[in-house]
């Protein structure tokens, strides 16, 4: 199997503290890889370094594209992040609050638009082939997922549980290779996250997608990942498959703490 | 089908609208054609200052130093060289630029465009902050324009000004130029481009995150905002013959800033309505400045000045019982006019239970 992301002693440190020490993850192409640990682990942060928000003290961050070329991209903007093809959403939702379901998601799309600002304002064709094909592509995307009768609704009136789907959506929507999910089932009741379960599952096989998610719904990561790294103050405890991380002594004590009297 | 109709109906309103000001022009007396033209230029600068401060959500408070920049290349440009000396009696003009004379419309693109240029360069460094940051430094880079125009005086003639600016009291000319700011600004907000300043007024991380070049697209709605304010301000220039570095006070600001408060951030539309009763509104108070007789008594309040503080007391009112402005990021769109002329009654009900 290809890696497509890969990071060498990735460390972020800010002032004395080390948020993220010598972070080593590879992950695969069409792999569901989950990253969890306690609060305050790291895991946002190293997902905030592979995303552009921060750039890391130390360490690399390798991404393989569509062609199979490898490239670092530490240090790039998240912008250009998102264009080559990684995506994320946000472990408190970020969604353009005042704007439609449809424009929320149509936005996702101007990176791909390859028209400048002046035929675009001036409606010229090319702009205007341009548009059309990426309204289709976002009304397909909508109807796939449930939320094209909801489009013409603003973003913030619409229930928690879809508000989290839209983000991922919206997220899909910049057609990425790799998603990154921030916590997607936080604060979704157990109906809503077993629909979640299922949506990410439908997801990555209908659009090829590789899935780096952080969560802390165990029965979720234990159900969906192929494999689960664990974070400790901002250390790597542990990583392989979901029975060797549940069996894993350090990761039970992370969670747990120690047993004093043992 | 919708877009064509609302296509032909816009085009048919711009043509009204553009034979009501040949009537204007050539009908009415020329203290309200000045108020039609300055409503006109105000809703142009109001518009540009939207596009920035509604839509992409960037405070900036750099107008009246835009318009400056257009005025005075309007200014200098459009005097005729024979009238120059006369003008520039104190320090003589510049060689380089003395001989140079231009059509106002040539002058008003060159001013809009330098306004843009100045805008960019600015825009490097002040982009960089966000909110109240943001207009600090943007009312500063104002008030140096300001600064470096009184300085500049063998090209601007300094604090004496310029005067026998050739007057442009021609209410269609200004008509056309304010329809074209309107079309352009109206079709940019419609684009993928407009979408994405939205973005940004809504969520600059997640902006970002969406692959929106946070910089490239603040410092291209600085510009476009900063053209229409070049643009706009030439126009002021010419309607008020003379240009001098006071009229572009900082203060100036503030007025377009209340335009588009009131008319609703982020709406073109509410823009236009604030426009015209921001400047409508100061003149058609004017009433209260005059003595008034009731019942044989004169009323004390009554005297020059308490014109503003009516108007002050009408924009409480309005930001009170209208927290977003008139339109807030609303539109008037022809879908709603069409449902209000069929149920005016009904069209407020709905609306009503909706928010």
């Amino acid at each position: 199997m290809k890696n497509i992301l890969k990071t060498k002693a990735m460390t972020m440190q800010f002032g004395g503290v080390t948020a993220v020490n010598a972070l080593e993850i590879e992950i695969n192409e069409h792999e569901i890889v989950a990253l969890i640990g306690p609060n305050g682990a790291g895991k946002t942060t190293a997902f905030n370094m592979i995303t552009g928000v921060y750039t890391p003290t130390n360490g690399a961050v390798i991404y393989t594209d569509a062609e199979g070329q490898e490239c670092n991209i530490t240090g790039m903007k998240p912008s250009e992040i998102a264009k080559i093809g990684i995506a994320r959403t946000f472990q408190n939702i970020r969604l353009f609050k005042d704007l439609s379901v449809y424009e929320n998601v149509i936005i996702a799309k101007h990176l791909h638009l390859k028209s400048d600002f002046m035929s675009a304002t001036l409606h010229m064709p090319w702009y205007n082939k341009e548009q059309a094909k990426a309204e289709e592509k976002v009304e397909e995307l909508l109807k796939k997922v449930d939320l094209w009768d909801m489009r013409e609704e603003k973003a913030s009136s619409l229930p928690y549980g879809k508000q989290r789907r839209l983000e991922i959506v919206r997220a899909l929507a910049t057609e990425p290779r790799l998603l990154l999910l921030d916590e997607p089932a936080a604060g979704m009741n157990p109906k809503e996250t077993d629909e979640l379960t299922v949506f990410i599952k439908q997801i990555r096989q209908e659009y090829n997608l590789t899935v780096f998610m952080i969560e802390h719904h165990m029965e979720l990561v234990m159900e969906i990942s192929d494999r689960i790294y664990v974070l400790d103050f901002g250390e790597t405890i542990a990583k392989g498959s979901t029975e060797e991380i549940q069996n894993n002594k350090r990761v039970i004590e992370a969670y747990l703490g120690v047993d004093e009297d043992a | 089908m919708k877009n064509k109709r609302d296509l032909i109906l816009s085009a048919i309103l711009l043509i009204v609208l553009f034979g009501a000001s040949w009537f204007a022009n050539s009908e009415l007396d020329s203290y309200i054609r000045r108020i039609v033209n300055l409503c006109l230029i105000y809703a142009i600068i109001g518009l540009s200052m939207n596009v920035t401060n509604g839509f992409a959500g960037q405070f900036s408070l750099g107008q009246a130093g835009f318009m400056a920049i257009g005025a005075y290349t309007v200014g200098i440009f459009t005097v005729p060289v024979e009238l120059r000396a006369n003008v520039f009696y104190a320090v003589p003009m510049n060689p380089f630029i003395a001989d140079i004379q231009m059509p106002v419309w040539l002058a008003l693109i060159v001013g809009g465009l330098l306004a843009a240029l100045v805008a960019f360069l600015i825009g490097t460094p002040v982009l960089r902050l966000r909110g109240d940051y943001l207009a600090i430094a943007t009312l500063g880079f104002s008030e140096i324009i300001r600064i470096c125009i009184t300085n500049a005086s063998s090209f601007t003639n300094g604090a004496l000004g310029i005067k026998d600016i050739p007057p442009l009291n021609d209410v269609r000319y200004i008509f056309v130029v304010t329809a074209i700011t309107f079309v352009f600004i109206a079709a940019l907000i419609n684009s993928s481009y407009g979408r994405a300043f939205k973005a940004i007024r809504e969520d600059e991380i997640a902006a970002e995150a969406m692959g929106i070049n946070l910089y490239k697209h603040k410092c291209l709605a600085f510009m476009i905002s900063a053209f229409f304010a070049g643009i706009g301000g030439g126009l002021y220039g010419t309607l008020l013959g003379t240009v001098d570095p006071k009229n572009f006070l900082f203060t100036l600001t503030y007025n377009f800033l209340l335009i588009i408060v009131l008319g609703g951030m982020g709406s073109i539309t509410g823009s236009m309505l604030g426009a015209i009763i921001v400047t409508a509104g100061l003149e058609y108070l004017r009433i209260f400045d005059e003595p008034l007789k009731l019942f044989g008594t004169m009323i004390p309040l009554f005297r020059p000045g308490f014109r503003m503080v009516m108007f002050s007391a009408l924009l409480m009112a309005c930001v009170l019982f209208w927290r977003h402005g008139i339109m807030g990021t609303r539109e008037i769109t022809w879908s709603k006019l069409i449902a209000f002329c069929k149920n005016p009654i009904g069209f407020f009900k709905r609306k009503g239970a909706a928010q």
